[in-house]
């Protein structure tokens, strides 16, 4: 135990850094995936031909194949056509699209839970079709789709490990590093996963306390979480 | 040449299937037991399965894949990478399917228990003849969801040098000087495999779904 | 009304945390007797009947089951249930089995008879409730009155000695409740023993051999239909009474 503590306090600088990169991917894969998310929901609910077909064929596509799948085929699939990304590009990409493509099933839930009755009553008040569904549907949508949506972020944190196989320096990385470093595997993924603990509690603790902020009359009963 | 290609990362298909085929029932095995456990043993049992959950979810997969295989394969236990690999993956699906099955547990409700007692069943019969039966086909959409996510996260034990799928793709590129297809071949049947699975379990729903239309 | 006791309430008290449910509550069963209990609600009618086979334990007082106190120590709780039918307000059938697998459950599992004997008997008892046409539907394609004569067949599978019945028929629509009534009409008439708790008082007055009227967790008063209905004791009695017939309307025949 003291030997643990000992390897904890030693390389916390180390693991912290470490984190911050976890925390930064996080972010930016929730944010390129809300955008991808939003696009492929609405594509699929309302697009035309292509681009529902494209939306569809994104959405079961990456949802339909595991994230490191994904990883490696932007980091050593790629180059065979030509095009080389920098790893935290990759990371960033198959982050965000991995997570975009199940924000867009969240989304596209409540946008059919929404229902066909208030694109009725915003085209009879005289709104064109897009905007209804920008300023009715959406609206609303976003709303419903929070309970489910929250459980996003912290899915998309534990998702982020992966990509230590393409050696981006986050907390998995740092603590494979340790490891190399002290011959004590099980003590350095142990610390790792102690500061995950911390981050994935603490975010949903964060998303449950903004849920909680959100909620509006009528959507409350909506608030369940898996 | 591409038939040689195929069959190489076919055979790398059978250890991706093997490796969630392990899994996803060790993983049953123990998240049904806690998940009864947590439903109805007392307070102490309960309130451990609890923290087991909290923990297990708690961290990435892939961090406790690590832990486990380096526990599994040590000095005590000295398991192959593709055992102790699979087991590990069990072991953190375990505290998820915990999840689903005590969640569908709760909401078969008290009041069947009650009756069961009413007739004079024991509380492991009333489990077992009439809570269970309900639960499970309640447990089963959210637990085909858990299928496919172990069927995914089995390409984790690619760090771990077991050939599976990715893992043979890798090989492929790197002999063949062909990344991209042999990446889009490895994608192509993690997709088949995923939607395979997902419409196994939809038949098995339709299938165990109880009649609510008279006769 | 000379015959055995087949249950005996001495003293009875429940208490959940602060509240009192009911407090030195005493009451004698005697074979083929009907009892209806009647109150507000919230008086501790539904507990008593599940204290009465163990489903809930009382804090005090003692419960004999033909002379023998199930209440001991060391009381097989399962097999005193056996011998005690409950029917439950909201039927609770087991959802996954279909009406007759619903009366064999226990006779397989409980009594452990062959599977065979176990679905004649189970025939049986849905035929005696009328609804040996209905032996392979699930409850979910059932009314509420033809779930509630199902789990009427199931408790009777048992050949209970004494049959409780917790407000079986206010989760009913009322166009169902007669089918129920009618039921438990004839179970007076073939001599069961029955408990029940309901807020039926044309059934209360026409079949019991007995009205027990309790308030605020103790019996006020009990005595047999006409006097009770007729000539209240208590001032309180009159109350509920004088209420509930406004409420239900005086006219109801099971």
């Amino acid at each position: 135990m003291s030997a643990f503590l000992e390897l904890f306090l030693r390389f916390l600088p180390d693991l912290l850094s470490g984190a911050g990169m976890t925390l930064l991917l996080t972010a930016e894969g929730l944010t390129a995936g809300f955008v991808l998310g939003l696009l492929a929901a609405l594509g699929r609910t309302y697009g035309g031909k292509l681009w529902r077909s494209v939306s569809i064929a994104y959405i079961e596509l990456f949802r339909g194949t595991p994230l490191l799948m994904q990883v490696f085929m932007l980091y050593y699939g790629l180059p065979g056509l030509g095009i080389t990304l920098s790893r935290e590009w990759v990371a960033f990409l198959a982050l965000g699209l991995n997570s975009g493509a199940y924000q867009a099933e969240y989304l596209r839930g409540s946008i059919l839970a929404i229902g066909e009755g208030q694109m009725l009553a915003g085209r009879a008040i005289g709104l064109s079709r897009w905007a209804t569904i920008f300023h009715i549907i959406l609206p609303q949508a976003i709303r419903l789709a929070i309970p489910a949506w929250a459980n996003e972020p912290v899915s998309l944190l534990k998702s982020t490990a992966v990509v230590f196989l393409i050696a981006v320096p986050e907390l998995m990385a740092k603590a494979k590093a340790i490891a190399a470093k002290t011959y004590d595997p099980i003590g350095s993924y142990l610390a790792a996963a102690l500061i995950y603990l911390v981050m994935v509690y603490l975010l949903d603790a964060l998303m449950k306390w903004s849920e909680s902020k959100a909620v509006i009359p009528g959507f409350e009963s909506e608030a369940k979480r898996a | 040449m591409l038939s040689n290609f195929l069959s190489y990362i076919v055979q790398g298909t059978g250890v991706t299937i093997a490796v969630t085929l392990i899994a996803l029932p060790f993983g049953l095995l123990i998240g049904l037991l806690l998940a009864l456990l947590y439903n109805y043993g007392n307070r102490w049992v309960a309130r451990s399965a609890g923290i087991y959950s909290l923990l297990m979810r708690g961290v990435p997969p892939i961090v406790l894949l690590f832990i486990l295989y380096f526990i599994l394969s040590g000095r005590l236990i000295n398991l192959s990478p593709f055992w102790a690999g699979s087991l590990s993956l069990g072991l953190v699906s375990s505290a998820y399917q915990m999840e689903i099955l005590r969640g569908a547990l709760a909401a078969v409700g008290a009041g069947q228990m009650t009756a069961a007692r009413a007739i004079g069943l024991t509380r492991l019969q009333a489990i077992r003849y009439v809570i269970l039966p309900q639960a499970i086909r309640l447990a089963i959409p959210p637990w085909s969801n858990e299928a496919s996510i172990v069927l995914k996260d089995s390409s984790l034990v690619y760090a771990l040098g077991v050939p599976e799928i990715l893992r043979r793709a890798q090989q492929l590129s790197a002999t063949t000087g062909q990344p991209f297809l042999a990446f889009g071949a490895a994608a192509l049947i993690y997709f088949c495999l995923v939607f395979l699975t997902n419409r196994a379990l939809d038949y098995l729903a339709e299938k165990t779904k109880l009649p609510t239309q008279p006769v | 009304m000379a015959s055995s006791l087949i249950l005996q309430a001495k003293n009875l008290t429940k208490i959940y945390g602060e509240n009192v449910i009911f407090r030195d509550i005493s009451l004698d069963v005697r074979k083929g007797e009907t009892i209806v209990i009647i109150g507000p609600s919230g008086t501790g009618k539904s507990t008593l009947l599940r204290c009465l086979n163990l489903l809930t334990r009382v804090n005090s007082g003692q419960i004999f089951l033909e002379g023998r106190e199930i209440t001991a120590p060391g009381t097989n709780e399962d097999q005193v249930r056996e011998q005690i039918g409950m029917v439950f307000q909201n039927f609770l059938l087991f959802n996954h089995l279909t009406a007759l697998e619903n009366v064999m459950l226990g006779l397989t599992k409980v009594k452990k008879l062959p599977k065979e004997q176990a679905r004649q008997k189970a025939m049986q008892e849905l035929s005696r409730v009328g609804l040996a046409d209905r032996a392979g539907h699930y409850p979910a394609q059932l009314s509420g009155g033809q779930q509630q004569r199902v789990a009427i067949a199931r408790a009777l599978a048992m050949d209970p000695k004494v049959m409780l019945f917790d407000e079986p028929t206010s989760a009913l629509d009322p166009e169902l409740i007669g089918e129920v009534l009618g039921v438990m009409a004839q179970l007076a008439r073939d001599n069961m023993t029955m408990l029940v708790v309901t807020h039926e008082m044309g059934f209360a007055r026409e079949v019991a051999d007995r009205i027990v009227f309790m308030e605020k967790g103790s019996i006020v008063e009990q005595g047999a239909p006409d006097d009770l209905f007729e000539r209240p004791q208590h001032a309180r009695t009159r109350e509920f009474l004088w209420k509930i017939t406004e409420l239900y309307g005086k006219k109801e025949k099971p």
